[in-house]
């Protein structure tokens, strides 16, 4: 019988509660199981959190508790932040970096000698050898100036991370203690004029010499932040390999010294933001490379890329936290003093808005850091890349909204340069677009979790054609138990419960969201099958929604920890967290309304006709207002 | 001779922190605010780790007296060099009315206890601003004192100071053992770097009570009131200087 005929029959008996089904469904429920767990069982490396949302269920295990560390490594915490922050109050300044386009060479060696230069690489290499959540955690701090920020992140987040993590031991002692020190700087070189996004389509080629001994490459890499002086490069270029006897084309790493000779580097480009940091295009001209230097296996490289590029993500949550967290403090000052119509600004509505946006963002983009930095410190290394991704999407465009209003605080003043207001937001105007434009990020988002719900309805629905009446049966009474308006229980509050009693509210609204998730999926995955690939409109809301559920995820488990340890201020993180529950559990849902079928609140069709139309035309094409036609 | 050198650190309340005095009168808030390392100690630990690296003096140890947080202090100044530490656990209502006669009795009893060669302490405290636990220390030991000093020049068994005083500057020489006390222009502090903190956690900080030192620590002291200083008023413009005279003459000022 086919699935699909089936469930359309248990739809048009809403109230039959038969009993054979009541029977069956408990059976059903067990095979279910089995199944479960039988998929499970095959991923290689178990993905975190994320991708169980989007089967409508929520993994306790991997959020609840939040993530703490130990009372000592907290100290040590502690202790590095003070001069951290001390450098960046006394010696950078940066006003002057920004108008001058460079960061001074007293600012960098001064960053080099407080060992910022190294800090997640091994001690044994003479580095700092601190965990995720501590790079987080200094980050705060090193983000109050964005050009030193980019500038370190491109140097160790993806300059020397390739080596860090997919480099042998004979090129991390040769090149990391260097690296640490400062006295080397990276730079990582993927992006190409004509390869940004879709970097699996890079043309940088690296052809093997006669003797066997070396690569040549050959080719250009365009936005290379340190590309003007960096002395270790990762490059990334097209090799020749051999798979099953067939001739292909594969990317390759390598790790490529500027002493190889062959490489020259363009002006600075003169960008809005981040003006600091030296961004440049790198030309590559029969550049010799030792076959030792090849990061990972030759062909392996497009690998070796993503994970670089998802172990770094999450830091832009904190690094956003940091800087909102300052903002406040900036602009709560000004708000309390100046006045207008006898009253202070913070007595006003639409200012006081501004301020509890600013505090939600910063609580949330706190909570998800550091959450997926906790995650990703837990031994056997789980691929947290979904939820970095989704920390940098939130982070990137709520850190844009938190400048631009913070600036409209204070009105025309913020607009001026005497004020940091209008750099903070030049600054910030990068975060949505490097380290992986929001809009592929999301796409990324959506497929995986989709791809990976896919796999396990594949598997049911196999079941299910192979006779195994069971499982239909089991869909059947799920969809029953919904239709007939069946409560919602995924364990996070009750007897077994890990969110604490006064968040259960919040809780509840992300378990009918959760729920309501998986059904959305389940639903898009029947309507659209392969084709979903396409419709990004449609992964763009289930993106979207995905990042909200696990923004509230976060901030319930954070809370829930503040709540129960006693922390001080707990009962305004009680606040913020259901404030943001709130917001986020209607916009949600307003999303996923959107996703059903012939949803009159989608505009979707409507939108691809009028772009088809502007971009035919190449601009707008309405005739002019006051054009007559006799 | 020793070689070694004392300096005394204190955790106050971070230098950029707006003050708040608490609703009863009793004190300022200091919950959950940011605390620091007095900047003058700073100052004292540079100085001494700097005669280190001349190789003036043998070993520098940082001293500090307070609850558990003081350790903080101590680590960082292990992180500018000092070679180890001495917390003097002092909590609770002591560490409340601790002021500089006690510390300064502490302080004689660990420079003759650990054989100190020199002394050196930050001219003042910038939360109470008392500027005497130096002179105070010095005459407990019967030591000469370089107080409020801007160079310091070791010289055989001798120091050359140069102390900033109202007048300008004044040059001395004293004899060692002696207390000197930092001014502001005596050096700029280095930064500890993460590094240099991670070497720090090898070095050891000792935990010794006032008691084993045969201090007693109460006080003569007490706070009665901490209010907030007075709004500023507005001022008056006067005409002339007669209009001033009258109106000086009318408020009972002169």
């Amino acid at each position: 019988m086919n699935v699909n005929s089936f469930l359309a029959l248990s739809r048009a008996f809403p109230r039959g509660k038969n009993r054979l089904v009541c029977h069956a469904w408990h059976l059903g429920k067990q095979a279910l199981r089995v199944q479960q767990r039988r998929t499970i069982r095959t991923h290689s490396r178990s993905l975190a959190y994320a991708k169980d949302l989007f089967l409508g269920q929520i993994n306790k295990a991997e959020v609840f508790p939040y993530p703490e560390i130990g009372s000592d490594e907290l100290e040590e915490v502690k202790q590095f932040v003070a001069p951290v922050e001390k450098f960046f109050n006394e010696e950078v300044d940066s006003a002057k970096i920004d108008r001058e386009a460079k960061i001074p060479a007293e600012t960098l060696n001064g960053l080099k000698e407080l060992g910022l230069f190294g800090i997640m690489i091994p001690e044994e290499y003479g580095g700092l050898g601190l965990s995720n959540t501590m790079y987080a955690r200094l980050n705060e701090i090193i983000a109050l100036d964005g050009s030193i920020a980019v500038t370190l992140a491109a140097h160790q987040a993806i300059g020397l991370k390739g080596i860090l993590i997919a480099g042998n031991e004979a090129q991390k002692k040769k090149y990391l203690p260097k690296l640490a020190s400062g006295e080397h700087i990276a730079a990582f070189c993927l992006t190409e004029p004509g390869s940004g996004s879709d970097a699996a389509s890079i043309q940088t080629l690296a052809t093997l010499s006669e003797d066997g001994k070396h690569y040549l490459i050959n080719g250009s890499k365009f936005w290379i932040s340190n590309g003007g002086f960096a002395d270790i490069m990762t490059v990334f270029a097209r090799t020749a390999v051999e798979v099953d006897g067939v001739k292909k084309d594969k990317i390759t790493a390598f790790i490529v010294e500027k002493a190889f000779g062959g490489i020259s580097s363009g002006k600075p480009e003169d960008k809005l933001g981040i003006r600091g940091s030296y961004t440049c295009e790198v030309s590559f001209d029969n550049v010799p490379v030792p076959v030792e230097n090849v990061i990972g296996e030759v062909g392996g490289g497009f690998k070796v890329a993503m994970n670089i590029l998802n172990s770094g993500r999450f830091s832009m949550g904190s690094s956003c936290a940091g800087m909102i967290k300052k903002l406040m403090e900036l602009t709560s000052e000004y708000a309390v003093s100046r006045k207008q119509f006898n009253r202070s600004l913070s007595e006003f509505g639409m200012i006081q808005e501004k301020f509890a946006l600013m505090a939600i963002n910063a609580f949330v983009m706190e909570s998800m850091a550091y959450l997926t930095a906790g995650m990703m410190d837990r031994p056997g290394v789980p691929d947290c890349s979904l939820e970095a991704a989704m920390v940098k999407v939130f982070s990137s465009e709520g850190g844009w909204i938190c400048c631009s209003e913070a600036l409209q605080v204070l009105g025309g003043l913020g607009y001026t340069k005497n004020y940091p207001f209008e750099r903070y937001v030049r600054d910030c105007r990068i975060l949505p677009i490097f380290e992986g434009t929001n809009e592929i990020l999301r796409m990324y988002v959506a497929l995986t979790g989709m791809q990976y719900a896919g796999k396990v309805l594949t598997g049911k629905i196999k079941e299910m054609k192979k006779g195994n009446i069971f499982m239909a049966v089991n869909m059947a009474g799920k969809k029953l138990r919904t239709s007939l308006g069946a409560s919602v229980d995924l364990g996070l509050t009750g007897k077994d419960g890990v969110v604490h009693p006064s968040l259960e509210e919040s809780a509840k609204k992300l378990e009918q969201n959760v729920n309501l998730f998986g059904m959305t999926v389940e639903s898009l995955l029947y309507r659209y099958g392969k084709s979903i690939v396409d419709e990004q409109l449609v992964l763009k809301r289930v993106a979207d929604v995905l990042i909200n559920l696990y923004a509230m995820t976060a901030v319930l488990s954070r809370a829930s920890r503040s709540i129960s340890i006693g922390l001080r201020n707990h009962d305004h993180e009680v606040l913020l967290a259901n404030t943001f529950c709130n917001d986020a559990f209607f916009k949600n849902n307003y999303s996923m309304v959107q996703l059903q079928k012939h949803s009159p609140e989608n505009n979707d069709a409507s939108i691809k006709k009028i772009a088809q139309a502007v971009l035919e035309n190449r601009s707008y094409i309405c005739s002019h207002p006051l054009e007559r036609t006799f | 001779m020793s070689g070694r050198v004392l300096v005394g650190v204190k955790r106050v309340i971070d230098y950029a922190v707006k003050i708040r005095v608490k609703p009863d009168n009793t004190g300022v808030v200091t919950d959950g605010v940011k605390h620091s390392m007095n900047p003058f100690c700073e100052i004292a630990v540079e100085e001494a780790v700097k005669l280190k690296e001349k190789k003036l003096v043998k070993e520098v140890v940082a001293v500090s007296c307070g609850p558990q947080q003081s350790q903080e202090t101590i680590r960082t100044a292990l992180a500018m060099g000092a070679d180890r530490g001495i917390h003097v656990e002092v909590s609770g209502n002591d560490y409340e009315t601790l002021g500089p006669l006690q510390v300064s009795k502490i302080m004689a009893a660990l420079a003759k206890k650990e054989d100190a060669q020199i002394i050196i302490l930050g001219k003042q405290a910038i939360d109470d601003d008392c500027n005497q636990t130096g002179q105070m220390t010095a005459a407990l030991l019967d030591w000469p004192q370089g107080t409020f000093a801007s160079e310091v020049t070791l010289d055989g068994d001798k120091i050359k100071v140069v102390r900033e005083i109202d007048g300008g500057l004044e040059t001395i020489k004293i004899n060692t053992p002696a207390v000197l006390t930092a001014d502001l222009r005596l050096n700029t502090p280095r930064y500890a770097t993460l590094p240099n903190i991670m070497k720090a956690k090898k070095k050891k900080i000792a935990n010794v009570k006032p008691a084993d030192l045969g201090v007693n620590l109460t006080s003569k002291l007490e706070v009665l009131r901490v209010e907030d200083p007075p709004q500023r008023q507005a001022g008056m413009k006067v005409e002339t200087v007669e209009d001033l005279v009258g109106k000086l003459k009318e408020s009972g000022k002169v």
